[in-house]
């Protein structure tokens, strides 16, 4: 069991931010995120596109706001739960709670912070009419284990990075790896491109385009893809496995089941303190809802703050607190590192 | 600047005439949540980065549109429900141009 002061559902923006704000406040905290790396949308989906309205930062990458977010955070040593989505929610008698993800991990905290943005990340599943009979019988939307695949007839669909780097990587593992895209133009980087290309050239990579995959085959498990070659007649590939690489799509997902008001997608919050309709459990950055919400990086920041002032009372009830600038009061980290303005020199002049 | 008017038939069917400010630099996918045809979290995803398709719509109007760029071009080629005349919202600015617009929105996926 993994026990914590705060517990931040949601490792983007506002959730990084927060590990600063409860660090301030002598509050530990630790992260789960349904994707494999911290940074949420800015990491997943746009890590190369510029922002503009971060305070201070004329121009920054999404990707590196992101680094520099977890550099700041880092003395505060967060912990982390990655590749896990947030399942359940239950209160204790001892007003903590547990909350549990799709893995089975637990963690034990006073407080939770939901900071999940649009939901947590999900695949997109093709329109195949009998795809979802064979999820697990060989179709899988998320490579988690690529020796599952070793000496295996592998068909992919899809036309971005993951499809090309897939392919890339399980054309040394799968007996036959065939790539099946609607369009003979691929948009991943040029390198994965190029590489698809010596593969196929190699003939490791079996290329169908323009094409795409009508029906998944099989009895028990996979045998097969039926393929349709725009203009042509359908035929089969042999296949053990299918997997469809089209994206990510967000979706709130199980915390949707937690008892929380929710209007139009989001999780309605009080601005006192962006606090639910659960005690104890609050909502920052794009996943709340109040009125004039803006979706916005800043607002997030905004919210993790004034949240983690009210969490520092629901934890220390009465114990006495006044919000101290980091001027005045330097950086304290967990991990010993102390941070403050260096002294002033006082020295006569002869 | 003059206002536009755009016919905009939403997920459940319903047809909505709106009229659409052509100096505020907003594309298609805005005048909708704008609106509110579209729920929340629904459309716009990305953001308008072209890189998610919630906002893919029909164009069923004779406008001549700005051509298709290559990123509208490759998202459209991984997003499903797509038709001859699939664009995305995002990518489509309420310029004098397009007055009299008439689209309608592809299902949510």
């Amino acid at each position: 069991m993994i026990t914590t002061d705060i517990l931040i559902i949601g490792a983007g923006p506002t959730g990084l931010f927060t590990v600063f704000e409860a660090g301030l406040l002598k509050l530990k905290c630790h992260l789960i995120d349904a994707l494999p790396q911290p940074g949420g949308q800015c990491s997943e989906i746009y890590p190369k596109k510029p922002i503009y309205d971060i305070p201070a930062y004329p121009e920054i990458l999404a990707g590196d706001l992101t680094q520099k977010l977890i550099e700041q955070s880092k003395q505060f040593e967060p912990g982390f739960t990655l590749g896990e989505r947030a399942e359940t929610i239950e209160k204790q008698e001892n007003e903590t709670f547990i909350v549990t993800t799709n893995k089975g991990t637990k963690h034990q905290t006073k407080i939770v912070a939901i900071a999940g943005g649009l939901g947590s990340f999900e695949p997109r599943k093709p329109l195949i009419p009998n795809i979802a009979d064979f999820e697990d019988k060989g179709v899988e939307y998320i490579i988690k284990e690529p020796e599952l695949y070793r000496d295996k007839k592998v068909v992919i669909s899809g036309g971005g990075d993951s499809a090309l780097d897939w392919a890339i990587f399980l054309s040394n593992i799968a007996s036959e790896v065939t790539l099946i895209h609607r369009r003979n133009e691929f948009r991943g980087a040029l390198d994965s491109v190029e590489k698809v290309q010596e593969l196929k050239n190699l003939g490791k990579i079996r290329l169908i385009t323009p094409a795409e995959v009508r029906g998944v085959l099989g009895t028990d498990k996979v045998t097969g893809v039926a393929v349709e070659k725009i203009g042509e007649d359908s035929f089969i590939v042999d296949a053990d496995h299918f997997i469809p690489l089209f994206g990510l799509s967000p979706k709130l997902g199980p915390i949707g089941n937690w008892g929380l008001s929710i209007e139009k997608n989001a999780i309605k919050v009080d601005t006192f303190d962006y606090q639910t309709n659960i005690p104890g459990v609050y909502a920052i950055g794009d996943v709340n809802t109040y009125p004039g919400k803006l979706k916005l990086i800043l607002c997030g920041f905004h919210e993790a703050t004034l949240m983690c002032q009210s969490a520092y009372k629901r934890i220390f009830p009465n114990k006495k607190y006044v919000m101290k600038y980091t001027t005045v009061g330097g950086v304290d980290g967990f991990d010993g590192t102390r941070k403050e303005a260096p002294k002033a020199v006082v020295k006569a002049i002869e | 600047m003059q206002d536009i008017n755009i016919k905009i038939t939403d997920r459940n069917g319903a047809t909505h005439d709106v009229v659409a400010p052509t100096d505020m630099a907003m594309n298609l996918m805005e005048i909708v949540r704008s609106y509110e045809l579209a729920e929340e979290g629904t459309i716009g995803i990305c953001g308008g980065m072209a890189m998610c398709a919630s906002c893919q719509c029909y164009v069923t109007s004779d406008h001549s549109l700005p051509e298709i760029s290559d990123d509208e071009d490759a998202m459209l080629a991984e997003a499903f429900h797509v038709e001859d005349n699939s664009r995305l919202g995002c990518q489509i600015q309420m310029t004098p141009e397009i007055n009299g617009l008439e689209v309608i929105l592809a299902p949510e996926s």
